[in-house]
């Protein structure tokens, strides 16, 4: 195979073809100095995407791209964020944080059980997101979901007896660390196949839309994100809902959480075109690559996503570099990540960098940074308390709620299963 | 000329007055006759127009009024957005529809055909199936899967699988198979009523065949009860189950016993999950033999969960072992012969009668 592609002269893409003896990934030795992978920038990699729609779509993309880029060269002057939104920003990172530190402890303790995947790392993506969102948007994740999960404001007393298997969780404990659901926070799970959770989030950004336009609840403006990984943009599913999402015009955004790595492949050794925000144009919507370890980015550019959302334009497909500082799940041994990357992501932690901004920019305190992060280690140590506390579910609780009616066909007006009403074989049960 | 007769006729249902006898077809002055699908298309047409929530989303159910003309008219009457054609997206399109299920829509899915089905069943199982219990009970899917199943005629074997018993193995889905007319209608408004993912498998070969059908089966709320099976013929020497096609069968194998002496009772499933383990089992109690029909093939299917629940539950009854008819142990071939003897056929029924009451000479495997 090598002796072929030597011969051939490469033009694109801007990363070296890897062979087994080069480190797998080195930030140092990539050529290409636009490269997105590179550290992280004040210029959001929007521009090289602006110019790849002119080469390829009609007016309307290139049109938002530009608007996009609008907004965000005004705002580089000024701050991006005030005080409350700084501390917030910092309490739900910092929350995300340490409850995964905690997982991971109480897993080795065994306390928590099967599987595990934390967040370590990629909290300024969930942060960035979430934290705009309203209670009646909707959220999909996949198996890493704890973060989503506390910063769409499931309380961490759920989170943490949800994962201790309690039926005080917030599924009662027959959900589990991959299956997070609250319909009260419009957390739409956790879902363990990937790209599974995309068609869903699509349709609930489908719902969104039918509720406006033929319900007629006016001004439903919900909208949908969709948190998925690189290893996930390879699969058919995600293709296939980009196409109807943009065909439909649907009010929802594809967040890519690109940590390049799906378990212990290497996303570069298993996608084609790695610049996932380039897929985006393909089908039709705007395709957008922000740096994911810096949370003020990622807020601008989910502020403009969201918006466009919401006024109705349709999709938005961002793609977030962002890294994770555990294994992929703690049974993972994580050997074949090279240590160089590793410190380098690692100098780049979302939450070091929003503390150096806040306090470098005087909206906080080293003393008030440090009331939040005790503050959390308090929440956390009491959610541990409390599903240590919490009783396992009853034996009888095996058996409820497979169905939302199991002995077929509803509830009547009377109260009883209609299928107890005698008439009913006779075909003349009335609705 | 046929889709205004049928508008009419669906039209004057929708008002709730009884349709007059001349606008629809019939055969004899006293039944009326509606194919199956008639009363697929007016189960839906029905269903749309009581509840909002309701939509159809699938391969050309709309511009194309139906695959196999089961959405005719719909497209016009509701609109685009409550009728959608999609894209060959089935893993796509399905996950959407569980998506938008999740937030209380009511999505109706049609797969062109179940085999289809297969490339959306992560969806099926996993997102819909699954979630009333993962969520403990939070997040309901009041979803429809619905399409044509099992084998047509000389479409080979990727088109002709019946998977009733894939679907029915997993706890969280409810599956349903109608025979006629009536149970298309009842069974179909029953499922987009549920509050729960109903698998709900058609049969292409019976789409046109009409049955006669009474004046409660064309009100517009007639539903039938999930989980209930019935019994077409009364007998009292062997009992026969059968589900779709093959209760049609097992009704003509009935009546060739019967010169023969041989008093087949004929049980239609209609509703494989929940299987409607009472009704067969006293049905069993009162013959003494039992014989499964399928059209699927045999190993794990419908017949072997039926003679589990049956040996469980009334052993000591069995006069004869049961016997279970089934399709080949092949994919379904293509050649005309081949086919025929690939799935039962009438004269299987009846020699499988025969053998349980003891009245024929042993013989070598038949389907």
């Amino acid at each position: 195979m090598s002796t072929a592609f030597s011969a051939a002269k490469f033009t694109s893409p801007p990363f070296p073809l890897r062979s087994h003896d080069k480190p797998l990934f080195d930030p140092l030795k990539i050529p290409n100095a636009t490269s997105p992978f590179l550290g992280s920038t004040r210029k959001i990699r929007r521009s090289s995407s602006t110019k790849l729609n002119l080469h390829r779509r009609s007016g309307t993309v290139v049109a938002v791209s530009d608007v996009v880029k609008e907004k965000k060269s005004k705002s580089t002057s000024s701050l991006l964020i005030t005080k409350e939104e700084g501390l917030e920003l910092y309490e739900d990172m910092v929350l995300g944080r340490a409850f995964e530190d905690m997982c991971a402890q109480m897993y080795y303790r065994g306390k928590m059980f099967g599987f595990v995947h934390l967040y370590n790392g990629q909290e300024a993506v969930s942060t960035g997101f979430i934290k705009l969102l309203k209670q009646q948007d909707s959220v999909v994740s996949t198996y890493r979901d704890h973060v989503h999960a506390l910063s769409k404001g499931v309380p961490a007393r759920a989170v943490m007896s949800e994962l201790f298997g309690k039926t005080t969780g917030c599924c009662r404990g027959q959900g589990g660390s991959m299956h997070m659901f609250s319909s009260e926070h419009n957390l739409l799970g956790g879902f363990a196949f990937i790209g599974e959770g995309i068609p869903v989030a699509t349709g609930a950004a489908f719902t969104s839309k039918y509720k406006r336009e033929v319900l007629k609840e006016a001004d439903c403006d919900h909208v949908t994100l969709a948190f998925f990984g690189d290893g996930t943009c390879n699969n058919g599913q995600f293709f296939e809902c980009l196409n109807m999402a943009a065909l439909w015009k649907l009010p929802i955004v594809f967040v890519v959480e690109n940590n390049l790595w799906a378990i212990g492949m290497s996303h570069l050794r298993a996608t084609s075109d790695p610049q996932i925000y380039k897929k985006g144009p393909a089908f039709g919507m705007p395709g957008i690559h922000v740096d994911g370890m810096d949370v003020l980015k990622v807020r601008e550019v989910a502020k403009e996503a969201i918006a466009r959302a919401r006024r109705g334009e349709g999709p938005t497909l961002v793609e977030c570099e962002t890294y994770r500082f555990r294994g992929h799940s703690l049974a993972d041994p994580d050997e074949l990540r090279d240590p160089a990357e590793k410190a380098h992501y690692a100098a780049r932690d979302p939450i070091t960098a929003l503390k150096k901004y806040l306090i470098e920019n005087s909206l906080a305190s080293e003393a008030e940074l440090k009331a939040i992060d005790k503050k959390i280690d308090e929440v956390v140590e009491d959610a541990v308390e409390f599903a240590d506390e919490s009783p396992l579910p009853s034996r009888s609780q095996l058996l409820e709620n497979v169905f939302a009616d199991p002995k077929g066909f509803g509830i009547g007006p009377d109260g009883r299963y209609r299928c107890e009403d005698p008439k009913f074989t006779e075909g003349t049960a009335h609705v | 000329m046929l889709g205004i007769v049928r508008q009419t006729m669906l039209g004057q249902s929708l008002q709730k007055i009884r349709p007059a006898a001349s606008v629809l077809r019939s055969y004899s002055s006293a039944a009326k006759q509606m194919t199956v699908r008639e009363a697929l298309n007016s189960a839906l047409d029905e269903e749309l127009s009581a509840d909002p929530k309701v939509f159809l989303m699938g391969e050309e159910v709309g511009e194309y009024q139906g695959a196999y003309k089961i959405t005719k008219g719909l497209l016009e009457k509701y609109g685009p957005e409550r009728v959608l054609d999609t894209p060959i997206t089935e893993a796509g399109f399905t996950g959407i529809a569980v998506g938008a299920a999740y937030h209380g829509l009511k999505p109706v899915v049609e797969f062109m055909t179940i085999n289809f089905s297969l490339q959306a069943i992560d969806h099926i199982i996993n997102s819909a199936a699954k979630s009333n219990y993962m969520s403990a009970g939070q997040i309901s899917v009041p979803i429809v899967f619905r399409g044509p199943n099992g084998a047509a005629a000389g479409v080979g074997a990727q088109h002709s699988q019946c998977y009733a018993a894939w679907y029915a193995s997993c706890p969280g889905l409810k599956v349903l198979t109608p025979y006629n007319s009536e149970d298309a209608r009842g069974l179909l408004k029953a499922a987009i009523r549920d509050p729960d993912p109903v698998v709900f498998l058609e049969n292409e070969l019976l789409y046109g065949q009409s049955f006669p059908v009474s004046d409660e089966v064309l009100d517009s709320s007639f539903c039938l009860p999930i989980g209930k099976a019935k019994i077409e013929r009364e007998g009292k020497d062997v009992t026969v189950t059968a589900y779709s096609k093959m209760v049609g069968y097992a009704l003509k194998a009935a009546e060739i016993l019967e010169k023969d002496g041989i008093d087949a009772e004929v049980i239609n499933l209609r509703s494989i999950r929940p299987l409607d383990r009472y009704t067969i089992n006293a049905s069993v109690r009162k013959t003494n033999r039992l014989i499964t029909v399928e059209e699927a093939f045999p190993q794990h299917g419908i017949g072997a969960e039926i003679c589990a629940s049956v040996v469980e539950e009334s052993f000591a009854y069995l006069d004869a072992p049961v016997e279970r008819i089934a399709g080949a142990d092949v994919p379904v071939p293509y050649a005309a012969n081949l086919e025929r003897m690939a799935v039962p056929q009438v004269e299987d029924i009846v020699r499988a009668a025969k053998r349980a009451c003891f009245r024929s000479v042993p013989l070598a495997a038949t389907a």
